[in-house]
């Protein structure tokens, strides 16, 4: 919670503090001296600052993000309605970089300074100097333009294609509760590119977390033991190995999780996703500084709820922590 | 401990793992050399010096990054044009190259400004403690709690489009990291004896914190500091490619990936793909680099 007031403080300090005229930011470069004087009214940029600050905090606590230059409409609704489209292409990009990351780390544990292990080390390495907007535009190039085997960036599905009834907001989901297979089909196919763009570069936090902490597990002493009982590997793997290990790589998910909410933005607008991320795309191109304050204070919220969660999956996969004892973090 | 044991301050463990990888004779594995004990390292230092050698002298041999020729848009790849030319027919080489002198200091100056404020925050924080380590950790963890991209996003759309604002946002984004990185290893070197020489000696704290303590904690930053100038690249770019930051018709490499990516879905692919190129592996180099210098690389 302090941490969420820290985010709502900060963002405070940077869009209305710092050197720079908000009131000439949002008024844009052609705007002639009653505009911006009109404006600053409109916005109470003139007011002492522990005014601003005041109205500002009252605001953002009752859910009030304030109302959009570009649109007109309330930038709380816009974002909320967007949400969905982010937290599906998030979601099935973590489940993707997970499914690679997990099982590469694992082997490359256990077959330590093998060559399985050599490329494991050049993919992470690959994954964390790749930039998302060169790996999108790659595959759209090949896996678009060239063979067709994806639909182009435009947007979550055809232009024309209804879709599904929303239920929890995510068109795969909801096409399926629905029984719309095809639809269903059709909404993984739009999928596809952002989520292999954005999968492909999570997969190396991951894997190298979960390499770290098997090799950490596996040369510990209860597994030294397991092995000279003779314990099979492959449950000394998974039983002693992965379990162990499993609390780093739910740090590592989390990690990740952040670091999309933050690169989704150029994902987003390079496929023409329409979440939140592309909405701050827009937000910044025309000086929406309201849209872009929201969008910065629920991308904060959501990384600080997204801790506590991890938290509360520590609790539940950690026996020490679940049975009261403090550990050192 | 003997008076032959471990001096450095980890206790050794630098040289217990190098024993471990090749443990026959004492001393063998130092005999192997650099580019077989660490090739990544060769590579990307190999591959940075290339892009140091672009930057400094490549701006010299190729053409103005700005003249257009509009008979010649669209060419693809070929001997006069390595990388084609765009849609006003601009060299897209002579401006990839002129970018390398852009982007590369941009990174090196964002990696340099942020280890250095930031270790020296850290020092401060880790050496004295009290209630300016209280307000340190507090401040970094809220901007800890944003994704650097959108941090160094907001800011630069708050202060404006320039150069050095850029540099100053990405900095910001990155300043946490050395605090947090720095204050963990003075906590530890504080405790030990020469920290207790020096004070008795007769130096100011200060004097103790920055000349003693200071450099004795900085090598995981130059590390990291590797690793930064990497992500920093990548980070610009990104912002240029969503028209934050630097902006056409400067030739940076996220401008011209930006400006480039229309041409995807029509078929030229080489005004977008090659500049991005550049930027992947020069962030490429660096992650080589401190990867194999043992950065801890999250």
């Amino acid at each position: 919670m302090a941490t969420v007031i820290g985010i709502v403080i900060i963002v405070f300090f940077i869009v209305r503090v710092l050197p720079g005229d908000a009131a000439i930011v949002r008024a844009g470069p052609y705007a002639n001296e009653q505009k911006v004087a009109e404006i600053r009214q409109q916005y109470g940029l003139s007011d002492p600052i522990p005014v601003q600050f005041r109205d500002y905090i009252s605001e953002v606590f009752t859910g009030n993000l304030g109302v959009s230059i570009r649109t007109n409409g309330d930038v709380t609704d816009e974002l909320l309605q967007r949400l969905p489209a982010s937290l599906e292409l998030a979601f099935y990009a973590v489940v993707l970089a997970a499914i690679i990351g997990i099982p590469m780390g694992i082997i490359a544990a256990a077959r330590r300074d093998s060559w399985v292990d050599r490329m494991a080390r050049v993919f992470a390495v690959l994954g964390s100097s790749m930039a998302l907007f060169w790996l999108g535009l790659l595959l759209i190039y090949f896996l678009f333009f060239k063979l067709r085997w994806f639909p182009g960036p435009i947007d979550r599905l055809a232009i024309g294609t209804e879709p599904p009834d929303s239920i929890t907001g995510f068109f795969t989901i909801d096409a399926a509760l629905h029984g719309d297979f095809g639809l269903m089909v059709e909404a993984f196919r739009y999928l596809a590119l952002p989520v292999i763009t954005l999968g492909f570069v999570l997969a190396a936090p991951i894997l190298k977390m979960v390499r770290a902490s098997m090799i950490d597990a596996l040369e510990s002493e209860h597994v030294r033991t397991a092995r000279a009982i003779g314990v099979p590997y492959w449950q000394i793997l998974f039983r002693d190995g992965f379990r162990n290990a499993l609390l780093p790589v739910t740090t590592a998910i989390g990690i990740v999780f952040g670091y999309m909410l933050g690169g989704n933005v150029i994902v987003e607008f390079l496929f023409a996703w329409p979440g939140v991320g592309r909405y701050a795309y827009t937000a910044i191109q025309v000086n929406d500084l309201e849209a872009l304050q929201g969008f910065v204070i629920v991308v904060g919220i959501l990384y600080v709820g997204l801790n506590v969660v991890i938290d509360l999956v520590y609790a539940w996969i950690d026996p020490r922590i679940r049975l009261g004892k403090k550990v050192a973090a | 401990m003997s008076v032959l044991g471990p001096t450095s301050p980890d206790g050794g463990a630098q040289e217990r793992v190098e024993g471990f990888i090749a443990p026959e004779i004492p001393g063998k594995a130092y005999q192997l050399p650099l580019w077989r004990r660490k090739p990544l390292l060769i590579i990307g230092l190999v591959i940075l010096g290339i892009y140091v050698l672009l930057a400094v002298a490549g701006p010299f041999f190729v053409d103005d990054p700005r003249v257009t020729d509009p008979a010649n848009f669209y060419q693809g790849p070929s001997s006069d044009n390595w990388f084609g030319t765009d849609k006003f027919g601009r060299d897209v080489f002579a401006r990839a190259v002129h970018a390398a002198r852009l982007d590369v200091t941009i990174g090196i100056v964002i990696a340099l400004s942020s280890m250095v404020i930031g270790s020296a925050i850290g020092v401060v924080s880790g050496y004295f403690g009290g209630w300016v380590d209280e307000v340190m950790m507090r401040l970094t963890d809220v901007v800890m709690a944003f994704p650097g991209f959108v941090l160094a996003l907001v800011l630069v759309a708050a202060i404006g489009n320039s150069v050095p604002n850029v540099v100053i946002a990405v900095s910001v984004a990155y300043i946490p990291y050395f605090i947090r990185l720095t204050r963990a290893q003075v906590l530890a070197e504080r405790e030990l004896e020469y920290v207790d020489g020096a004070k008795l000696a007769g130096n100011s704290p200060l004097r103790v914190a920055f000349r003693h303590v200071l450099p004795n904690s900085m090598g995981p930053s130059f590390v990291q500091a590797a690793l930064v100038a990497g992500w920093a690249i990548l980070t610009v770019a990104g912002l240029a490619f969503l028209g934050v930051g630097i902006r056409p018709p400067t030739a940076e490499w996220g401008v011209m990936v930006a400006e480039g990516a229309p041409d995807i879905i029509t078929g030229q692919w080489w005004t977008a793909l090659f500049p991005g190129g550049m930027i992947v592996l020069a962030a490429m180099a660096f992650q080589f680099i401190g990867d194999d210098m043992g950065a801890e690389t999250l």
